[in-house]
């Protein structure tokens, strides 16, 4: 039981089960816990999910990511204006498009290793240049910053089935963090990271190579922000080089619900999970009370602010004792 | 003798306008212990990470068995058998004392790609070794770094440069945060992987730790080597003297004096 507190997963869990109650309390008779209603926060917390579970690991690396939020809208403008504008196949169009966000995180590892500077900061600056990149050529070949696509019915089903309520993005986000789990907890390359996070020194002194596994992780980021965008592009039917905007800091910010420690380190796939359900619980949940949805910003605000002392405090408790 | 494992000729180490290291030569043996010592400042660690292939020299150069060698990086060094322990960053504290110790070398089980890491190969042998050296506290290889005591981990450190076949244990100060009992349990480790025939580099600014096991000292003053003899050559007021370089004797006796 003691072991159990201090697991840095252990406050997403918890916070993530009196949300969920809380909401359906306050919203019972309202759909929220139909499978409609269940359908809704999975599929908010999806699209986001496959961006925060490699975001996580870069974290617990000791690295940000402020990017991701304009790769997502360059992917789905690569696609859109490729299928619509070029009339190129979707599945080259879909490739290039992860590749490209590949490129950005490759750009980023690179910056950020070889200058030192914070990921931070590096980052946030791709992250305006890459949307302005991006509407920049977009208006150049096109004059326009968002398109429709045209993609075949297998890409359709691949990236935007539904069933009913549910998209498929939510096995899509299962199989990120299946993977991303499996990284962590169980390859030695999960050692590396919370290594290269932990104690960056002493980690390349035991012979863990640093700079690569931040540039890797950086890579996986982009990537998935990239597939992100094509998701949305072909949900949507269309690219838009604003998309994913609102990743830019709710993917940290669910990452730290999550449990990981901001300095790195320290966390877990499962607890990033939970913050990320949590992040989808209430932002769906505040909608089936009726209250103005104004309040998720408050919500989440004071969460994040919580999460990130009972993190310090989780630490704190795990070093102690045994 | 036996011919030297490691040899430094006339190496110097600049960082822009500072002399961290100047014309500094000196040979570890196999099976012998090199106490290096020296003031804060004196150039120690910046010798060490010469040593252990964190800094390449500015100039001079470096033997191994003998054939001059250059380290790119500190992975090759580790190659070689060089270890280092640094005195307080040789263990990740939120990482289990299993994943600590195969850190860079992660025994893995199972096929591609469902190969992963041994966690339970992993956590026994580390168990074991630091057993062997009796830290018997520690049941659980599951149990984070952090948790353990200065000393103990320092044992782990040194126990798992051992288990992986170290030729050269580099010691960055490894007694100097420890309490009188967890210090005497790090030099008696000394002595076992001196008995193993390891040569070990100690660095120290605690001469009675150093008198007590070394076999070879150096003394370092602003970055060049001041003095150098065997063991029995030198008293320990000797020895003190030479490392405060001369002055402010009569407090440091009077220090000492407070020790014994
Ligand atoms: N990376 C570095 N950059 C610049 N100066 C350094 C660096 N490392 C050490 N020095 C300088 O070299 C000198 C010797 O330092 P150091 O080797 O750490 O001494 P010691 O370990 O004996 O206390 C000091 O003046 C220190 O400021
Ligand atoms: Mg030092």
């Amino acid at each position: 039981m003691r072991k159990l507190i201090r697991r840095p997963e252990i406050g997403a869990v918890a916070a993530f089960l009196v949300t969920y109650l809380f909401f359906v309390v306050m919203t019972s008779g309202a759909g929220f816990v139909s499978a409609d209603g269940t359908a809704g926060w999975l599929n908010l917390a999806a699209e986001l999910g496959i961006v925060a579970v490699p975001v996580g690991l870069l974290m617990i690396s000791g690295e940000f990511d402020l990017s991701i939020g304009s790769t997502v809208g360059m992917a789905s403008m690569i696609l859109a204006l490729g299928t619509r504008y070029f009339g190129l196949p979707d599945w080259s169009m879909i490739l290039l498009a992860l590749v490209a966000g590949g490129g950005v995180g490759l750009a980023n590892g690179l910056a950020v290793v070889r200058t030192g500077l914070p990921s931070f900061i590096v980052t946030l600056a791709a992250n305006f240049i890459v949307i302005g990149g991006t509407m920049g050529v977009s208006r150049l070949i096109a004059n326009v910053t968002s398109s429709s696509v045209a993609v075949s019915d297998p890409v359709k089903w691949l990236f935007a089935a539904r069933w009913d309520q549910a998209n498929i993005a939510i096995l899509w986000w299962a199989a990120v963090a299946l993977v991303g789990w499996w990284v962590l907890s169980k390859s030695p390359f999960g050692s590396w990271i919370y290594a290269t996070g932990g104690n960056a020194t002493a980690a390349r002194g035991a012979g863990v190579p640093v700079d690569r596994v931040k540039i890797r992780l950086f890579i996986s980021t982009g990537v998935a922000a990239a597939f992100v965008g094509v998701i949305q592009a072909v949900q949507w039917n269309s690219g838009n080089a604003t998309y994913g905007m609102g990743y830019v800091f709710q993917a940290p910010i669910v990452v730290v619900i999550g449990g990981v420690l901001l300095t790195g380190g320290y966390g877990t796939v499962v607890g990033v999970v939970f913050g990320t359900a949590l992040f989808g619980v209430i932002s769906t949940g505040i909608f089936y009370t009726g209250w103005n949805t104004d309040w998720v910003q408050l919500f989440l605000g004071a969460l994040l602010g919580v999460a990130v002392f009972a993190n310090t405090q989780i630490r704190r408790l795990a070093l102690q004792g045994r | 003798m036996s011919e030297p494992l490691i040899e430094l000729q006339n190496v110097s180490k600049h960082f822009g306008p500072t002399k961290a290291l100047t014309g500094v030569s000196l040979a570890v043996h196999p099976g012998r212990i090199l106490c290096l010592l020296g003031d804060n400042g004196a150039g120690k660690s910046t010798l060490i990470k010469v040593l252990s292939g964190y800094h390449p020299p500015s100039a001079g150069q470096i033997l191994w068995e003998g054939r001059e060698t250059r380290f790119s990086e500190p992975r090759e060094a580790r190659k070689l058998g060089i270890a280092t322990v640094h005195q307080d960053v040789g263990t990740i504290p939120l990482m289990s004392v299993g994943r600590n110790f195969f850190l860079g070398a992660e025994p893995v089980r199972g096929r591609w790609p469902f190969r992963r890491f041994d966690s339970g190969h992993a956590n026994r042998v580390a168990l074991e070794q630091i057993r062997a050296f009796g830290i018997s506290r520690v049941e659980d290889g599951e149990q984070l770094v952090g948790t353990m005591s200065g000393g103990e981990r320092q044992v782990l450190a040194i126990g798992r440069a051992m288990y992986f076949g170290a030729r050269l244990l580099i010691l960055d100060e490894p007694t100097s945060a420890l309490g009188v009992k967890e210090a005497s349990f790090v030099l008696k480790m000394m002595t076992q992987a001196r008995a193993a025939g390891a040569a070990i580099v100690f660095i120290t600014h605690n001469a009675r730790h150093a008198m007590s096991v070394g076999d070879d000292f150096a003394v370092l003053i602003h970055g060049e080597i001041a003095a150098r003899f065997s063991r029995g050559e030198k008293s320990r007021e000797e020895v003190l003297n030479l490392m405060a370089g001369g002055d402010e004797m009569a407090e440091l006796e009077e220090h000492l004096e407070g020790i014994h």
